[in-house]
């Protein structure tokens, strides 16, 4: 697999496996306009790592669909970062949240300066939707800044941000969920 | 013989499956039309990645474009190129006249939260600008809420990307 694929596929998993988590917010979250906003993001997380898988299935002659369900988990090349399930521990999720999009940010820009135009203009596109994640994101670390519970969140998952290699064990739960239609029908479409 | 005004008017009578006011042509989300004999081929751009309404929005452009005997190639265009200042000002009024506010006009730089929380967003019904900033999230990627504080109604206000 070209360099190319192996980093497209690296971030289209950490979009896909953080959009999942967030929605495991989705009808629980601690209010309304939460539910709304994680639901909302989730679902642009997901849209992102759509397009990814779609820009790498053209190079390697396969379809998003095959890349996003039909791996074995020990191929996710995820984070183990966005693998943790950290419903319902809203100080956390927020955490991850705010540090995810501080690194999420850094890694678009570099690939908006990419030679390769696909590249270069899917991750424009991508940016200009994440400037919402990121305002977002910086709303809540203003208003929890003062939080202990918040503090030692930020403390316990910053140094885990880019750590990749096995997958965690709250992995094989997801994994499990995510992929269950298309194993138990395998080739069904609606 | 298809030619390629049939084809913009053709697809200005296709409506946005979530925001059905305004057409595909409004919205700025048809790139290209390129008409070859009876082949037609569309560039389009989804609004928003996640966007669930474009397989529909596809279909709808496929089936449209075949009762014009054309042979349709819709194509899903994944880049830059659209931004909301792609709304034509007739898409921007249809939108407020449903009660949705139209979208600032994007700026060089990216919007911030001082500007979002300010109060220069105007009420779709009232035209006041009292209003303020609900949540950044709404019903689709694609809205936020906001509540005007004169007429004390909730409104969408379409994201600035």
């Amino acid at each position: 697999m070209s360099e190319r694929a192996e980093l497209l596929l690296e971030i289209a998993d950490d979009e896909l496996i953080l959009g999942w988590r967030n929605s495991e917010w989705t009808g629980i979250a601690p209010f309304l306009e939460e539910d709304v906003a994680f639901s909302s993001i989730a679902q642009n997380e997901i849209g992102h790592a759509r397009a990814l898988y779609q820009l790498v299935a053209e190079e390697l002659g396969t379809t998003a669909d095959e890349l996003a369900f039909d791996r074995s988990p020990h191929e996710y090349r995820c984070s183990r970062f966005v693998q943790l399930q950290l419903v319902a521990d809203w100080a956390r999720t927020i955490a991850r949240h705010v540090l995810y999009e501080e690194a999420d940010e850094q890694r678009i820009a570099a690939l908006k300066a990419s030679d390769d135009q696909d590249v270069a203009g899917l991750a424009a596109k991508i940016d200009r939707e994440e400037v919402y994640h990121r305002l977002h994101a910086q709303m809540w670390h203003e208003r929890l800044a003062n939080e202990p519970r918040y503090i030692e969140a930020l403390g316990e998952l910053r140094p885990l941000v880019s750590e990749r290699g096995e997958p965690t064990p709250d992995f094989a739960q997801l994994w499990e969920e995510m992929t269950m239609v298309r194993r138990s029908v395998p080739g069904a479409t609606w | 013989m298809v030619t390629a005004d049939a084809v913009w008017s053709a697809l200005a009578e296709i409506p946005d499956p979530e925001i059905p006011v305004i057409s595909l042509v409004d919205l700025g989300v048809i790139r290209d039309v390129e008409v070859e004999g009876s082949r037609v081929r569309v560039e389009f751009t989804p609004t928003f990645l996640g966007c669930p309404a474009l397989e529909t929005m596809r279909d709808a452009m496929d089936a449209r474009l075949r009762e014009l005997g054309a042979d349709p190639d819709v194509q899903v265009v994944v880049d830059d190129s659209w931004s909301t200042d792609r709304i034509t000002p007739e898409g921007r009024e249809k939108l407020r006249e449903a009660g949705f506010a139209p979208p600032a006009p994007r700026e060089a730089a990216a919007p911030t939260i001082v500007q979002l929380t300010g109060t220069s967003f105007r009420c779709p019904y009232c035209g006041s600008t009292e209003t303020r900033l609900e949540n950044l999230f709404g019903p689709t990627p694609c809205r936020s809420l906001r509540y005007c504080a004169s007429c004390r109604q909730p409104f969408e206000q379409f994201k600035t990307i």
